[in-house]
């Protein structure tokens, strides 16, 4: 009935409470919430919120922020997503080929990712502000107004943060994917003459490819996700609001504003968004599994 | 992620003979050590940079401020920070959050894991497939109903618990450890059985002793996120008696008033306290992610 070991259902409870409480429940009211009027109100008030049905949908895709908004986050991803596949995969098949340091090289590319971004943050800005180390070096050269306050370049410089920071765990995903590719392959490619760019794009490239998969995924989860950087790099989404994400408008919307309706209807575009994004991912990568 | 554990384990068995032969390769081994150095240099030039910088008495963005200069050097920065963010309370703070997220991670993650991966129960698929899902829904996109249900609902906000809960459980370090105990061999589970061992016992006393690698790579990967996270304590903590550092630090970077001298060194000064333990952690741990001596338990 309940199986040979039922004392399983007992392990797995106070997890299924979890999932419940944290992520089915909020789930499930985001949803609601999204086709209702919410607002905020003192505990234990009881007030009405009636059904609005796609009011808050309407709102926030007649809200040119919140497009723009989108958009940022395709420039985003535009830029972090190609360089983080082509530079972690590059980087993952060089360590992988290293025999001395190779210790100090993964701990060298992991600590940006163990690090607190509110920390390196700090130094980005101390970097890339307008009397900053990389403006004395690149002098004449650097962007007038300055990086972060110029609506041009305020969001490839999160784009370029971000990819920095995550970098070495993907290396670390490549690593692990290329130990999977049988040595059999290099050996017979070696000894039908292939050149090594000629063994990296038929062998590398194909054996590491659900790992790609991946990290595309991943990499365009992050940005789906994006909001601490363009917070605190460009104090709230500046300049001219050049730098903001969704997440940062549903904390705006949401919390600062007062209207989680309308926040939690951004939350649900974003979410089918991603799942949409993580049905093709799967779809492609299965495709070129056959 | 799982993977990535053994990968150097792997590796130190790979044969070094087959790199750098012939002319060729050795033109691409020397392309691939630039590569790896450079990268390795733009890695850990910002760590540096903070260091530098959060010593400065007076801030040098110059060339010449990226080099230590003994003129220059004070400790000042770090007092100048905690004048203004009590350190110490957002450091226990930091401490709290992340013990409470580690405890809760290791207690009911190993026990749904070996459930999971060594118990035959009705409902297990049901389980793992959650386990998948919530990988794939990114928590931010649940912020704001969370927020409504924690700190309006149950009024957590400014509470420890409110904290935690989201990050009570890591499902990752869940996957991981049902890994690690799949890879133990039947046998020894059978052997435990006919012996007449529960499984309770066969968790604590057989179980576990030969998991303890994931044990360590659980605790590190799951130290990292609390440590670091900022999104959620920003939005449920006001009150900066009850801020952890990552968060006291950002409302310090927001506002920054230049009520100090020198607000970028006071920032760097910051960074580097919340910046040092993870680093630390890491570093000292970081041969942990190699070893995975799991053969050993069966063979004899």
């Amino acid at each position: 009935m309940l199986g040979r070991q039922p004392i399983g259902l007992l392990f797995s409870a106070p997890y299924v409470a979890f999932l419940l409480v944290v992520f089915a429940i909020p789930l499930g009211f985001a949803v609601w919430m999204s086709f209702h009027d919410f607002f905020f109100t003192a505990p234990g008030v009881a007030v009405p919120h009636p059904f609005v049905g796609f009011d808050n949908y309407r709102a926030v895709l007649s809200d040119p922020a919140v497009l723009s908004s989108f958009a940022h986050v395709g420039v985003f991803m535009l830029i972090n997503v190609p360089l983080t596949v082509i530079l972690a995969l590059v980087l993952a098949a060089a360590l992988n080929r290293a025999i001395r340091g190779r210790v100090f090289l993964r701990v060298a590319f992991y600590v940006p990712y163990v690090t607190a971004s509110v920390a390196v943050v700090g130094v980005w800005l101390y970097l890339f502000n307008s009397g900053g180390l990389v403006n004395k070096v690149l002098g004449p050269l650097a962007p007038d107004p300055s990086w972060l306050v110029n609506s041009t370049w305020a969001m490839p410089l999160i784009a370029l943060f971000v990819t920095w920071k995550q970098l070495g765990f993907f290396i670390l995903l490549y690593l692990a994917a290329l130990q999977n590719i049988p040595k059999e392959l290099y050996e017979s490619a070696a000894t039908d003459g292939a050149g090594t760019w000629r063994t990296f794009w038929s062998i590398t490239v194909p054996g590491v490819r659900s790992a790609t998969g991946l990290v595309v995924l991943l990499a365009m989860i992050t940005g789906a996700n994006l909001f601490t950087e363009p917070y605190l790099f460009t104090g709230g989404g500046g300049p001219d609001g050049a730098s903001t994400s969704p997440v940062l408008l549903m904390y705006q919307k949401g919390i600062l504003q007062g209207n989680p309706d309308v926040a939690a209807a951004i939350g649900v575009i974003l979410t089918v968004i991603v799942l949409i994004i993580g049905a093709v991912n799967r779809w492609i990568s299965e495709r070129g599994e056959r | 992620m799982t993977d990535t554990v053994q990968e150097t384990a792997v590796q130190e068995n790979a044969d070094p003979s087959q790199v750098g032969v012939g002319p060729p390769k050795r033109a691409l081994g020397i392309l691939s050590t630039v590569a790896l150095v450079v990268a390795a240099v733009v890695s850990l030039f910002p760590f540096y940079y903070m260091v530098v910088g959060s010593l400065q008495s007076e801030p040098n963005s110059g060339v010449s401020g990226a080099f230590p200069n003994p003129g220059n050097l004070t400790l000042g920065n770090f007092s100048a920070i905690d004048d203004r963010i009590d350190l110490v309370t957002a450091l226990v703070n930091s401490g709290i959050f992340t013990g409470g997220v580690l405890l809760c991670t290791l207690f009911f993650g190993v026990l749904v894991g070996y459930a999971l991966a060594r118990l035959q129960f009705r409902g297990r698929g049901i389980v793992f497939a959650m386990l998948l899902l919530v990988q794939v829904v990114p928590f931010q996109l649940l912020m704001i109903p969370l927020y409504v249900l924690i700190a309006r609902d149950y009024g957590l906000s400014d509470n420890y618990l409110g904290m935690i809960l989201p990050f009570a459980i890591n499902s990752t370090a869940v996957f991981i450890f049902r890994q690690y105990f799949l890879q133990l061999p039947a046998e020894l589970f059978d052997a435990a059985r006919i012996d007449g061992a529960g499984e309770i016992r066969t968790l604590w006393s057989i179980a576990l002793p030969l998991v303890r690698p994931a044990m360590l790579t659980a605790v590190l990967l799951t130290f990292i996120g609390p440590w670091n996270e900022f999104l959620w304590p920003f939005l449920i903590t006001k009150d900066p008696a009850k801020q952890p550092l990552a968060v006291a630090l950002a409302n310090y970077i927001s506002t920054v008033a230049s009520s100090v001298a020198n607000p970028f060194g006071a920032i760097l000064a910051g960074a580097v306290v919340l910046a040092a333990p993870a680093v630390a952690l890491f570093i000292a741990f970081q041969r942990h992610f190699v070893s995975t001596d799991l053969g050993s338990g069966v063979k004899g």
